[in-house]
């Protein structure tokens, strides 16, 4: 028993230190492992381990501000005071919502929105409760946290128009980034396009200067766990704001301008005749661009859409209208600048005539008798323009008429800028309408036919007319942040300084002279004076069924088949410093409806001259505003 | 007879020779690895005794207690009670696998009001003492007579098979483990173990098919997938395996710091007061801390094979090797897991992982392992049993 006993014994031992060492060999096996995991590949390891802490997220930068001349904030940043939900945090998320009803509105839609927010979320993901809450209820809120757990008030950046109506088209509006934006703006150049609910422009200026406006991203390192979950934040670089825009606007007179058409479908320009600066460029009716920023409730879309006023077009710039009488003046220069006809060289008008099979009307059924230049302006006589246009030949009329700013957008820098149509033969057989007849050629020679023209190019028209004749282009923006942006030198458009002057007396022999068309809108005061142009463009094609029974007057007539009333001004005559145009779409006669307009706009224009005024400077950013002397040029 | 009687009387009786014969060692270095537990669930619980680490401690304390009562108890007492406390286990693994067909899902747990009870850890000390109590009995020749190996073979199939059944993978390998361990010591001749070894062989050929579709379930075979290739589902099931090996590697060699292991404690490490523990730890403690936890594992090992070559009796011989074989086996099976060499099968990290019933369990093993070290004169005779 005990040798058997022994034995086994000593099977037992040895077999006990063989698995002994199996033991060992498979300790030997961890360990390499673990050197092959922590030594070799220990740093690859490292980065994954790194890669999952860290998350970079991006801070959106603030967007620039966007003043007028003086200093008026057009387009501002407003802290948005908002409440978010965190779920998780929320014991009962039905209850909660229900006690907030009573403090903030919150529709049916609305709390359909946020728990569909909530169930699709995490439930550590901030859920958007109310944005744009009243500081009121918003401080009541942050005093009585505890009795809303859940509850995260937060203060964000939200754009917004102090004055959208009156600027909808000129500052334009911010929306949130399409797919196309990225596409067009790079990724990899604008970051922060990837931000949730980041704006940029998509109209107007905030479009036409996003790059200026918009800013860098700054960027943020944070720590984040397994779920996403932020644990803290390791780095933080500051993006950069956005450059503040100073335009040329004068808040002011665009408000007036915008008050005084106010019900009309109309558009009405100011320019600076040396400077080129826009002090009002109106579109009536405009429309609440504030809530574009939101999202534009379906049925406000649909109102504006169907409105025959359509108040999301700018007028000013993408409205083309026939200039009608008020292209007389660069008719009667051509003429000039061709030799063919002098200023006193007369026409006979009779109220009427036949050329070929066509017969021509003057709108003065009677006639004017005589007419030389100065009163074929003066009093608008149509039959003296059929004449000469018929002597001078639409080549020529064309070159002057585009020297003098129509048929360009000038590189205008609000997108869509139209540039209208100036006829030619080369024209009308591109766009396959057939061979040019003199009939074009007469009805181009009062303003009508083929000829089509925006409101901002007949105030072009009348600043290249009134400044000397030079080449001045319109602009909007006055600064990009602290860089001033000087009006490149107006070139010479190498017209006669002896006609201009005839133009322009009878400019002024408009308005103020006898039988002058505009002369029931005469502008008196000291210092105050305007010389002009009136236009009424037909819209209809007038019957001889009609002219027999008499041409029907606006006021019988719908609404969308009146006349536009047209009026190209200027002033002060002596020394001309602004020019006006002003269009009513169907607003009966030019003489009636767009010359007191223009009169009362240049009058507020000329009462509120900038060079009695400080004008503003763009604060250095952190700095107080710098004192010096005016930095403007040329004004005085 | 008269030998009988002598080494009777060199076994020491009173208590407090008994305790003279304790084995401090084994006592310091299992405290010491329990020690470095009760750190990695302070830092997992992000640097608070609460809420693992405090009871961790309780469990320890009590598992202390329960090492010292069975360690002073004679083996003869320990041999008597193995048949039935293996009966036992055995009717608690059938009743849990009631309970799991019944309840329609997997269950490992068998509640007993206050108490959840783990049937298949009190399988492997059991099955232990069953297979040393019965190998006690046998003549060496008759060890590898077939006839008498069969008992042994089925005391532990049996049991093996319905943890694998519940299931419990990984349980029921370490179980299987100590049955062929066991049986290899006790002395099955070689040519026996060669030929079933290539029987074992020719039907994992035969019957792989079968077994990898039918026996194994959709996540055990997911499991085994992702391990060879995790990146096939980087967020599912592959997510912790590459997590873990994330944790482990990033650790370098000196460690990121206690309490500062960023996939610990950013969450990216699963289970990681469990069975993942052990990554918490290398990538915190790097492979220095590793090298210096697996040294002390080894001790621990290295004084179980002297205890169980030392002892007298074939019975406490046996017990001795079976309790260090398991507990090598845990080591082994966790650690190969974590680091992603072997699927994950659920087996915790012995003395340093947070669990109830592994540390009794664990500590009433070591129990029987110190009984043998204070026993080791004791003589049992083959039918030694009291009752």
């Amino acid at each position: 028993m005990d040798s058997k006993d022994g034995l086994r014994g000593q099977v037992f031992t040895r077999r006990a230190l063989i698995l002994s060492g199996m033991g060992g060999l498979a300790f030997a096996g961890l360990a390499g492992r673990l050197y092959m995991l922590q030594v070799v590949n220990g740093e690859h390891y490292t980065r994954l381990a790194e890669r999952n802490r860290i998350d970079e997220r991006l801070l959106a930068p603030r967007r620039g501000t966007i003043y007028d001349r003086f200093g008026v904030e057009l387009a501002i940043n407003r802290q948005n005071y908002r409440l978010l939900l965190v779920p998780e945090a929320t014991p009962d998320v039905d209850a909660l919502l229900e006690r907030l009803k009573g403090l903030v509105e919150l529709t049916d839609g609305q709390l359909r929105r946020i728990q569909r927010d909530i169930a699709r979320n995490t439930a550590f993901v901030p859920v958007t409760v109310a944005e744009n809450l009243d500081w009121e209820v918003f401080a009541y809120l942050n005093a009585n946290l505890l009795d809303f757990p859940g509850i995260q008030p937060d203060v964000g950046d939200t754009r917004v128009y102090p004055y959208p109506e009156v600027l909808s088209h000129v500052v334009g509006y911010v929306g949130l980034v399409s797919e196309r934006d990225v596409a067009e703006h790079g990724e990899t150049e604008a970051p922060e396009l990837r931000i949730p609910g980041f704006r940029i422009g998509k109209e107007g200026i905030e479009a036409a200067f996003e790059e200026d406006l918009r800013g860098r991203a700054g960027q943020r390192h944070v720590e984040v766990n397994a779920s996403g979950r932020l644990i803290r934040e390791i780095t933080r670089t500051p993006g950069e704001s956005g450059e503040d825009l100073v335009l040329t606007i004068d808040f002011g007179l665009q408000k007036f301008a915008a008050d005084r058409v106010k019900g009309e479908s109309a558009a009405i320009t100011v320019m600076d005749v040396h400077t080129g600066d826009l002090l009002a460029l109106v579109s009536e009716p405009g429309f609440d661009s504030n809530l574009f920023n939101r999202g534009v409730p379906a049925s406000v879309y649909r109102q504006w859409q169907n409105d025959p006023f359509n108040p999301l077009y700018n007028k000013a710039t993408k409205g083309l209208f026939p200039p009608g009488s008020t292209f007389k003046m660069v008719v009667a220069l051509a003429a000039l600048e061709s030799g063919l006809v002098g200023p006193n060289d007369t026409v006979w008008c009779r109220g009427r005539v036949e050329l070929g099979v066509d017969s021509f009307h003057c709108w003065k059924r009677e006639g004017h008798g005589t007419v030389n230049m100065h009163r074929s302006i003066k009093e608008s006589c149509d039959i003296y323009y059929y004449e000469i246009a018929r002597r001078v030949g639409i080549e020529k009329i064309a070159d002057v008429a585009m020297r003098f700013g129509l048929g360009s957008d000038y590189g205008f820098v609000l997108p869509h800028t139209y540039a209208g149509t100036v006829p030619t033969p080369e024209f009308k057989r591109a766009r396959k309408k057939g061979a040019w007849q003199q009939y074009d050629t007469l009805m181009t020679g009062i303003g009508q036919g083929y000829l089509q023209a925006t409101p901002l190019q007949l105030a072009v028209m009348t600043a290249r007319l009134v400044n000397g004749g030079r080449e001045v282009n319109p602009r909007l923006v006055r600064a990009v942040g602290e860089r001033l942006l000087e009006p490149p030198p107006a070139a010479s458009l190498n017209a006669d300084p002896r006609h201009l002057d005839i133009v322009l007396k009878a400019m002024n022999a408009v308005v103020n002279e006898p039988s002058g068309t505009a002369l029931g809108s005469r502008l008196r005061g000291e210092g105050l004076s305007m010389g002009g142009k009136t236009g009424t463009a037909q819209v209809r094609k007038i019957t001889l069924a009609e002219r027999v029974t008499g041409v029907r007057k606006n006021e019988e007539m719908p609404w969308e088949l009146r006349d536009h009333a047209l009026f190209c001004g200027y002033g002060p005559i002596d020394a001309p410093r602004y020019a006006v145009s002003v269009v009513v779409e169907h607003g009966g006669g030019g003489s009636s409806t767009a010359a007191p307009i223009a009169r009362d706009v240049l009058r507020e224009a000329l009462e509120r001259d900038p060079a009695r005024q400080p004008a503003f400077r763009p604060l250095a950013r952190g700095l107080p505003a710098r004192e010096g002397p005016d930095p403007e040029r040329g004004q005085g | 007879m008269l030998d009988t009687s002598f080494a009777g009387a060199a076994a020491p009786s009173a208590l407090v020779d008994k305790l003279l014969e304790i084995n401090w060692g084994l006592i310091f270095f299992l405290t010491l690895v329990a020690c470095i537990g009760f750190a990695m669930l302070y830092s997992a619980a992000g640097g608070s005794f609460d809420p693992w680490a405090k009871a961790q401690m309780i469990r320890f304390v009590l598992g202390l207690a329960v090492l010292f009562i069975v360690a002073m108890i004679d083996p003869r007492v320990w041999m008597s009670l193995a048949y039935p406390a293996y009966g036992f286990a055995l009717l608690l693994l059938i009743a849990v696998f009631l309970v799991g067909e019944i309840g329609g899902g997997a269950r490992r747990w068998l509640d007993l009001g206050p108490v959840n009870l783990q049937p298949s850890e009190l399988m492997k000390v059991t099955l232990i003492l069953a297979l040393a109590r019965y190998f006690h009995g046998l003549t060496f020749a008759r060890v590898s007579n077939p006839l008498f190996l069969v008992p042994a073979f089925l005391m532990m199939a049996l049991p093996a098979a319905l943890v694998i059944k519940q299931p419990d993978l990984g349980t029921g390998l370490l179980i299987l483990g100590i049955g062929v361990g066991l049986i290899f010591l006790a002395g099955l001749q070689w040519r026996l173990i060669l030929g079933s070894l290539a029987a074992a062989g020719a039907a994992v050929f035969a019957f792989g098919d079968w077994v990898w579709n039918s026996l194994l379930e959709e996540y055990q075979r997911n499991r085994i997938l992702t391990l060879f290739n995790p990146e096939l589902d980087p967020q599912g099931t592959g997510f912790h395996i590459i997590q873990a090996k994330i944790a482990l590697g990033s650790g370098g060699i000196w460690g990121k710091g206690f309490m500062q292991g960023t996939q610990s404690h950013l969450d990216f490490l699963p289970e990681r007061q469990t069975d993942f523990i052990f990554s918490m730890l290398a990538e915190e403690f790097g492979l220095m801390g590793c090298v210096f936890l697996m040294a002390v594992y080894l001790i621990i090992l290295g004084y179980g094979v002297s205890i169980a070559i030392s002892t007298r009796s074939h019975f406490t011989r046996l017990l001795a090797m079976g309790v260090t074989i398991n507990f090598l086996f845990y080591i082994v099976i966790n650690m190969a897991m974590v680091m992603g060499m072997i699927p994950v099968v659920g087996v915790p990290l012995p003395l340093v992982s947070y669990g109830g019933t592994a540390m009794i369990v664990l500590m009433f093993g070591f129990g029987l392992l110190m009984s043998a070290h204070v026993h080791r004169e004791l003589e049992i005779p083959r039918a030694g049993a009291l009752f």
